[in-house]
């Protein structure tokens, strides 16, 4: 936040951010690789991932941000680590990872790599013209421009003077739905699969 | 760059100032509910320093600096049985999480330009961030990182049964929270606090008028966030010998508990935004986005007063209640708070659309509306408490035994 407000140099300020929350996640992300220690593993992912969403953040992209912020490290890693806590025997408190893995994840994790690098120096500027004060605030108030997508209308496309693109205005109301019915299956299914059993056989007196 | 940075100070300042001087405003409170005297000796000892000077007493006011300088200067010890990095890494997430949440939560409204620059200051850290709820909520599930984490690094089954309980209370509690929340967000139509507040203060009703069931709901579900009595089992002394910070000494030990106030005092920030109108007071503070000086210092005064009555209120509880039994505090959460929660959903719901169809803005459609929502309120929390009479009886239940138990493992 502090680089919206920033008179001195706001690009530094942005750069120098940028490079701290990289080296963040890059940094943790690492750690997760090279740690044997299972939790400390889940803990390292935990920063990887706040650090990329500062990077969101910087972005200007706040949604998407708290999203992260909300999802990942708020939501699901906290299962993940409780999941890990209660179950790590010793065996699985210092993980030696066989060779044969270490190719395989090599092997896949440099092709994604090189993937992504190819696209990033396919791309000419990577400068977007701005106003002189480095990102706007109007960028980042985006959250009613989503909410809107999701029920089906899409202002940023309002404009749009394209007949076919204008088509797909209808936003994603349809993908939403199904996504929300699924959800709700899968919690009915865990809720059904989690709840006390009663035996048949044995209850008797028990009821 | 400059004007971030004055206000990031000044609430880091304010923030640790005010948790420290809490710590003894709340022993004196302990001390008088209880019928005692409470910490009234320490001062400032300066004769120590200039001979011929009397020492100060000043009602225990060097208490908190006293307390603070023991803490740091204590031996920062580590017990050889702990997980190193975890143990030291847990108080400072902790205590970072509950510092950023104060990011996007204002401290005041606005100074009008003409002073400090041509520009009005608006009291916040990061002005305009449009999502502002958001990012509190999302940190407030981050702290329960802290507590596990602590909890597990000591390697000791008080610590570890401490953060346990703890991460199922705060995760439990994160969905009555939540759907407090959302009442709020419907009515207003925006996520930004600010927005929240200004809402509030264009129509003259708080929202704690309005959606009386809401704001039950959200201050118990924040009690039980800051692990304020009668939710304190994560670290209940009794039971636990201090929960997830039993193996903690010196400065972490300080990290957690400053963290633990500044839950506190973040849950007190949000209770009086997004319910008490946050600087909001008819007649005395105006309504409008713009505001003369003489405004602008009463919203400052109204809101750090209403703040301060909550907090009082906070430290009030401590000492009212007795803790839940952990399968009440779970019962509480799922069985109540969570149908409640979605009662006032559905209610803010209907009473809004209620008003947008009548196309009736006034204030007696406001009145009808407010009077119709505490007339279901205390019809749920009849209708709740019927329902669920097991809930408040404190003898042990019989519906799982052992062997239905036994037969799980």
């Amino acid at each position: 936040m502090m680089l919206l407000a920033a008179e001195v140099a706001p690009s530094f300020w942005h750069g120098f951010f940028f490079v701290f929350f990289a080296l963040l996640t890059c940094g943790f992300a690492l750690g997760v690789l090279f740690s044997n220690n299972i939790v400390r593993m889940a803990f390292y992912l935990v920063l990887s991932l706040g650090a990329s969403a500062g990077l969101f953040f910087l972005a200007g992209a706040e949604f998407v941000g708290a999203m992260q912020l909300m999802i990942y490290v708020g939501g699901t890693l906290v299962l993940l680590i409780f999941g890990v806590m209660l179950t790590a025997q010793s065996r699985f408190i210092s993980m030696k990872t066989p060779s044969g893995e270490w190719v395989l994840g090599v092997a896949v994790g440099g092709c994604l790599l090189l993937l992504l690098l190819s696209v990033a120096f396919q791309v000419k500027d990577w400068r977007t013209p701005r106003g002189k004060g480095g990102l706007s605030l109007e960028d980042s108030k985006t959250s009613s421009q989503i909410g809107m997508a999701f029920t089906g209308v899409r202002v940023d496309k309002l404009d749009q003077k394209n007949e076919q693109l204008a088509g797909g205005m209808s936003g994603y109301l349809l993908p939403f739905v199904i996504v929300s019915v699924h959800l709700l299956v899968v919690l009915v299914g865990a809720a059904y699969m989690a709840r006390t059993k009663r035996r048949a056989t044995a209850t008797g007196a028990v009821g | 760059m400059i004007e971030p940075l004055i206000k990031i100070a000044i609430l880091i300042g304010g923030l640790m100032t005010g948790a420290a001087y809490f710590v003894l405003l709340e022993r004196r409170m302990a001390a008088w509910v209880q019928d005692r005297v409470g910490p009234n000796r320490v001062g400032f000892p300066l004769s120590q320093f200039v001979s011929g000077l009397k020492d100060l007493r000043l009602f225990g006011l060097g208490q908190p600096a006293a307390d603070g300088v023991k803490f740091i200067l204590k031996e920062e010890y580590t017990p050889a049985h702990v997980d190193k990095r975890l143990f030291v890494l847990a108080p400072i997430s902790i205590l970072v999480a509950a510092l950023v949440t104060f990011a996007v939560i204002p401290f005041g409204d606005v100074l009008p330009g003409g002073v400090f620059g041509d520009e009005p200051i608006e009291m916040v850290v990061s002005p305009g961030a449009g999502v502002g709820m958001l990012v509190v909520f999302a940190l407030s599930s981050i702290a329960v990182y802290g507590v596990i984490l602590g909890g597990w690094a000591s390697n000791n089954k008080y610590s570890f049964l401490g953060g346990l309980r703890s991460s199922a209370q705060l995760i439990a509690y994160e969905l009555p929270l939540g759907l407090g929340i959302l009442g709020v967000i419907l009515a207003t139509g925006s996520l930004d606090i600010g927005e929240i507040i200004g809402e509030q203060a264009r129509t003259g009703w708080w929202f704690a008028l309005t959606q009386p069931l809401g704001f039950f709901v959200f201050c118990v579900a924040s009690f039980a966030e800051a692990a304020r009595l009668p939710f304190d089992l994560p670290e209940c002394e009794q039971e636990l010998i201090g929960g997830y910070h039993t193996e903690y000494s010196g400065i972490k030990l300080l990290l957690f508990l400053v963290a633990e106030f500044l839950h506190m005092i973040a849950a007190s920030f949000l209770i009086v935004m997004l319910f008490l109108g946050g600087w909001h007071f008819w007649f005395l503070t105006g309504s409008g986005s713009e505001a003369t000086w003489f405004q602008a210092i009463m919203r400052l005064v109204v809101l750090n007063a209403k703040i301060f009555l909550v907090i009082l209120f906070f430290m009030l509880v401590r000492w009212s209640w007795p803790r839940f039994r952990f399968d009440q505090l779970m019962a509480f959460a799922w069985k109540v708070m969570m149908p409640l929660g979605l009662i006032n959903f559905v209610v803010v719901a209907i009473l809004d659309q209620l008003k947008i169809v009548s196309g009736n803005d006034s204030s007696g459609m406001n009145l009808v509306c407010a009077l119709a929502a505490w007339g279901i309120c205390i019809g749920a929390w009849v209708a709740i408490s019927i329902a669920g009479p097991l809930v408040a009886d404190n003898r042990p239940r019989r519906e799982l035994n052992s062997f239905e138990i036994d037969s799980q493992m």
